[in-house]
């Protein structure tokens, strides 16, 4: 297996006023493609920043970020953009589904910018809703299904275009246990049955233990 | 789902206020047509002028009379061709509210105003019947006159009981000519005068001239009022354009203030809008940030909310343009018949209510889509709205 995400002596710090302050210190990382990565730690340790650096969703202040063959670290806004809709698929805590849009419509938001046509796109949601067992709730709004519902939806989104690598930030942060689980095996499927990378932080061990490796971070420092 | 299908389900997400927006920008805009029909069919008294007439009036005040001699020796001056005088005559039909224009006027005043569209054979009725009167199209529908009708008219300047036999009703040539005057012969009030106050009779208050050459029409006014220099009615002589224009300018400061008005109406709606889509745009710097995070570009993003602040624009805006017709008819029909002679909604207006929603959408955008596209997608995500 090759590394799909290498990371070399990255670092990132935030500027507040006129202090400097350092999230990650120089961290050396190569997650290898078909890869269950987990990334734990405390609150503030960074694990957070690091995911959004390899989504391409925020920029190092340091090292070199090399991700499915690109550096996104020299990519400018528009490059960066068009990289993250083809490479990367992304699960947050929260679900952000826009509440306006029906299931179908969400999953079916980053299709919009492809050059699929409507039936095709249309193929393509069924099938993504059909993976997450959401087929039967396409025309419900995100007021309509239940946390681990919209988290389902929130995942068939990130994987509909097919990317390479899907990163999940606290994906079971704000469900029950059985949401948890559900969601879980899922990622777990995902990652054996479709050869996704899946690299997922959480604070939770059992979560964790779906993971193939673990990583702690702590003060900015791998551990 | 299309994009256009997204901005439109985004504009109703908060239906009550968008619809308050909407009905804001409708109400705004119907002002703004109303005030605008106001002035510029103010301004079209003046355009409805022709640059071959000119008017001579008393150089001290239009109120003073000049003596009818005068007819004779302005026709003398080269390049007149027409002179026709005119008595403004004033008086009451049935009740003071009844405001329309009554003119005694020679009888070539269809020739001097060929706007004035009255067939041959009315034309000569009218000229054998000592009182007879031609009324515009206009006053004849509002009044429901007829041929043949009589016209009663208490006088005010010229006073007693006046007797007029309805003998021709003129057409309007053109959407921005007067069809509202009553037009009779001056010797039917001279007659009168002379008869019971003659230092009243042999008197017009104006000329009005057609000359051949307009090119020519400064030098042909100060021909005529030389003439009468030195005399005890000097005379001034001016374009009917700079006539009319003399009495939009009285109202100046209301037209000028109306004017201003229209335009701050439509800061109003900018400011309306602007609020909404400000406050709509904050409450979505969540979803901009997934938006960006599933990879649409700083170009969808602009279209998203551009095309959501314009599509209220427009609903708004087009519901008001839309009304401002039947709103304008109803207005024309509630006022008094003759305070303007003509009252419609002029091309110009809706063009520049068009401009002013066009406008108005794009720029309460601006400030939105600035603040989406500099939002950092980490920092869109930390937002608490």
């Amino acid at each position: 297996m090759s590394a799909i995400i290498q990371v070399k002596n990255l670092s990132k710090s935030y500027w507040r006023n006129s202090l400097e302050i350092p999230v990650l210190h120089d961290i050396t990382l190569d997650v290898q493609e078909g890869e269950f990565l987990a990334l734990m730690g405390p609150s503030g340790s960074g694990k957070t920043t690091l995911l959004n650096l390899i989504a391409g969703i925020d920029r190092p202040t340091n090292g070199e970020l090399t991700v499915a063959e690109t550096n996104i670290a020299n990519l400018g806004e528009s490059a960066l953009a068009k990289w993250r809709s083809s490479n990367v698929g992304f699960v947050f805590q929260f679900y952000n589904l826009i509440p306006v849009l029906t299931a179908f419509e969400n999953v079916e938001l980053p299709l919009l910018l492809t050059k699929l046509s409507k039936s095709e796109r249309r193929k393509h949601v069924e099938a993504t809703l059909n993976i997450v067992g959401l087929g039967d709730r396409m025309s419900h709004y995100p007021k309509q299904l239940s946390g681990g519902q919209e988290q389902r939806v929130a995942i068939a989104r990130a994987i509909v275009t097919d990317p390479v690598i899907l990163v999940a930030d606290e994906p079971t942060g704000d469900l029950d246990r059985n949401s948890a689980e559900e969601i879980l095996t899922l990622m777990d499927r995902l990652n054996k049955e479709f050869k996704k990378t899946v690299m997922m932080v959480t604070h939770d061990p059992h979560a964790a233990e779906k993971a193939s490796r673990k990583l702690h971070l702590d003060k900015g420092d791998l551990v | 789902m299309k994009v256009f299908k997204l901005i439109f389900k985004n504009a109703l997400r908060h239906k009550l206020r968008t619809s308050l927006t909407i009905l804001g920008i409708m109400i705004a805009i119907i002002a703004f047509g109303l005030l605008r029909t106001v002035v510029t069919i103010w301004d079209s008294s003046v355009d409805a002028t022709m640059a071959n007439r000119l008017v001579t009036r008393q150089s001290v005040s239009f109120i003073f009379p000049l003596p009818f001699a005068y007819k004779e020796k302005i026709q003398s001056v080269p390049g007149v061709t027409q002179v026709c005088g005119a008595i403004w005559f004033g008086g009451v039909y049935k009740d003071k509210n009844n405001f329309f224009a009554r003119l005694a006027a020679d009888d070539n005043i269809f020739e001097v105003y060929p706007e004035f569209l009255l067939s041959k054979e009315q034309f000569e009725n009218y000229k054998k019947q000592r009182n007879g009167c031609v009324v515009g199209a206009d006053i004849a529908k509002q009044y429901n006159f007829k041929i043949g009708d009589q016209i009663v008219l208490d006088g005010d300047i010229f006073p007693g009981r006046w007797e007029f036999e309805v003998c021709g009703i003129y057409q309007p040539k053109n959407k921005n000519t007067d069809a509202t005057q009553m037009i009779f012969h001056t010797d039917y009030v001279n007659e009168r005068m002379l008869e019971q106050t003659p230092v009243r009779a042999n008197q017009y208050m104006w000329y009005m001239i057609q000359i051949g050459d307009p090119n020519r029409s400064a030098q042909i006014s100060n021909q005529i009022d030389d003439l009468f220099k030195n005399s005890t009615a000097e005379t001034k002589t001016e374009t009917e354009r700079a006539f009319a224009q003399g009495f939009v300018s009285a109202s100046g400061a209301i037209i000028t203030a109306m004017n201003w008005m229209s335009f701050m109406i439509i800061g109003i709606i900018l400011l309306v809008v602007a609020n909404t889509m400000i406050m709509s745009a904050r409450e979505r710097t969540r979803e901009y940030a997934v938006f960006k995070t599933l990879g649409f570009s700083a170009l969808h993003l602009t279209g998203l909310i551009l095309g959501e602040s314009m599509l209220i624009a427009c609903l708004g805006g087009g519901i008001g343009v839309a009304l401002i017709f039947p709103i304008v008819k109803g207005f024309e029909e509630a006022m008094p018949k003759g305070f303007f002679p003509f009252f419609f909604v002029e091309p110009i207006t809706i063009v520049l209510a068009v401009i002013a929603i066009l406008v108005v959408g794009l720029i309460a955008a601006i400030f939105p889509i600035q603040r989406a596209l500099s939002t950092k997608i980490v920092d869109g995500f930390r937002f608490v709205g």
